[in-house]
């Protein structure tokens, strides 16, 4: 009488648990660390900018294209405003690449969910550095 | 002779009384059940019994089919780390009167290691990651002709560490470790804070190589999952956090 023939454990994901050695990268170190930094500095930045916009006299009723193309004529706000795009940008989509490496399971859906994420991140970066420095008052 | 047996009559009161708890336990034997199954039993306990003794009950008197890993059976030896109630905990170290037993009390093997049967799990992925962070002491130089001696500050500073039992019930209960079996996973940052803190030891450089990994510690969210499943009350968030600040200004 021969023993049962038993099946092997059925196993934890389709990845294995080698890693790769010799890769020195401190990429993980410096997105950790921009994360805390870049979120001190937009509290400033964007409850400032919602204070302003808001509250300050009048709040969002008094906002027009000449309040915007006036506020744009000053360095000072569009250094303010570019800052606050790239931080905001940068910061928010280091989130999601954090929560799809956490929750994605299969390898594809992390690449592809990745590169949406980065391809529509660059798109608005661009997209609001090039209006902000492009800004003409005088359109139409 | 009839009064003095009426004097040692003890009142009830005092005697603790046995009441019946019944287990929900989740089965899975691979030989024939495609897919894990939650089964009833109904025993009767103490409130100062374990959850131990009542997993042994019942492998002893109801179903002899139900496995478990139990060694010492005091909490040292972790190898009954379960989840009971939604919670990791250790068996031995889980009294029934601090559960509510109005209600089915669930019990369950711990999650993201793979199920081999019951409450017993594959723990190779667990001690592969404990072993890539080099868990033994690297000294540097010539060995002494003495023992190496340590201050008492210096040992306090790897104190908490140093309880760990390597039951795997923080790495089991980290939400990361759940959905992507690569992070190294709390107990193998907490192996490695035990030796990165160590005055004697000097394989930073190496263990940092490991730590500092995609998989690593910045993986942590720290949710405190880990800190609140650990049956030796190690604060292991606090270290995982000891150990993010040393690789950032890479000095202990």
């Amino acid at each position: 009488m021969s023993a049962p023939s038993i099946d092997a454990p059925r196993s934890f994901s389709g990845r294995s648990m080698n890693r790769r050695n010799g890769q020195r990268s401190n990429f993980e170190l410096y997105s950790w660390l921009f994360m805390r930094i870049s979120g001190i500095v937009l509290v400033f930045l964007v409850l400032g900018h919602l204070f302003i916009m808001n509250i300050l006299d009048g709040g969002v009723q008094r906002i027009n294209f000449a309040f915007v193309a006036g506020r744009w004529a000053s360095p000072f706000w569009q250094v303010w405003d570019l800052t606050m795009l790239w931080l905001a940008m940068l910061h928010g989509t280091n989130g999601m690449r954090t929560i799809i490496n956490d929750y994605a399971e299969r390898d594809q859906t992390r690449f592809w969910l990745k590169m949406i994420l980065y391809v529509s991140a660059g798109f608005i970066i661009l997209l609001g550095t090039l209006v902000v420095f492009t800004f003409d008052p005088n359109i139409g | 002779m009839a009064a003095v047996v009426e004097e040692v009559v003890v009142t009830e009161v005092d005697a603790p009384v046995a009441s019946d708890v019944t287990f929900r336990i989740r089965r899975f034997i691979p030989e024939f059940d495609e897919e894990p199954h939650w089964e009833d039993y109904t025993i009767a306990l103490y409130p100062t019994d374990r959850v131990l003794t009542a997993l042994d009950k019942i492998k002893g008197e109801l179903d002899g089919t139900l496995s478990f890993r139990r060694s010492c059976g005091h909490g040292i030896c972790g190898s009954d780390a379960m989840r009971i109630n939604g919670r990791n905990r250790l068996a031995c170290k889980t009294l029934v009167k601090d559960l509510d037993i109005k209600k089915p009390i669930t019990v369950e093997a711990i999650k993201g290691l793979p199920l081999e049967k019951d409450m017993i799990v594959d723990m190779e992925p667990f001690f592969a990651a404990y072993r890539q962070v080099l868990p033994f002491l690297i000294p540097e130089g010539h060995d002494p002709t003495r023992e190496r001696l340590q201050s008492a500050e210096d040992r306090a500073r790897f104190d908490d560490t140093t309880k760990c039992i390597l039951c795997a019930a923080c790495t089991t209960s980290c939400p990361v470790y759940w959905t992507d079996g690569q992070y190294f996973g709390p107990a193998a940052i907490v192996a490695a804070h035990r030796f990165i803190f160590d005055s004697r030891d000097s394989g930073f450089e190496q263990r940092l190589e490991v730590l500092n990994d995609k998989e690593g510690v910045w993986r942590c969210r720290t949710t405190f999952n880990c800190t609140d499943a650990c049956p030796r009350g190690i604060e292991v968030t606090k270290a995982i956090q000891e150990v993010k600040r040393a690789l950032i200004f890479r000095r202990v």
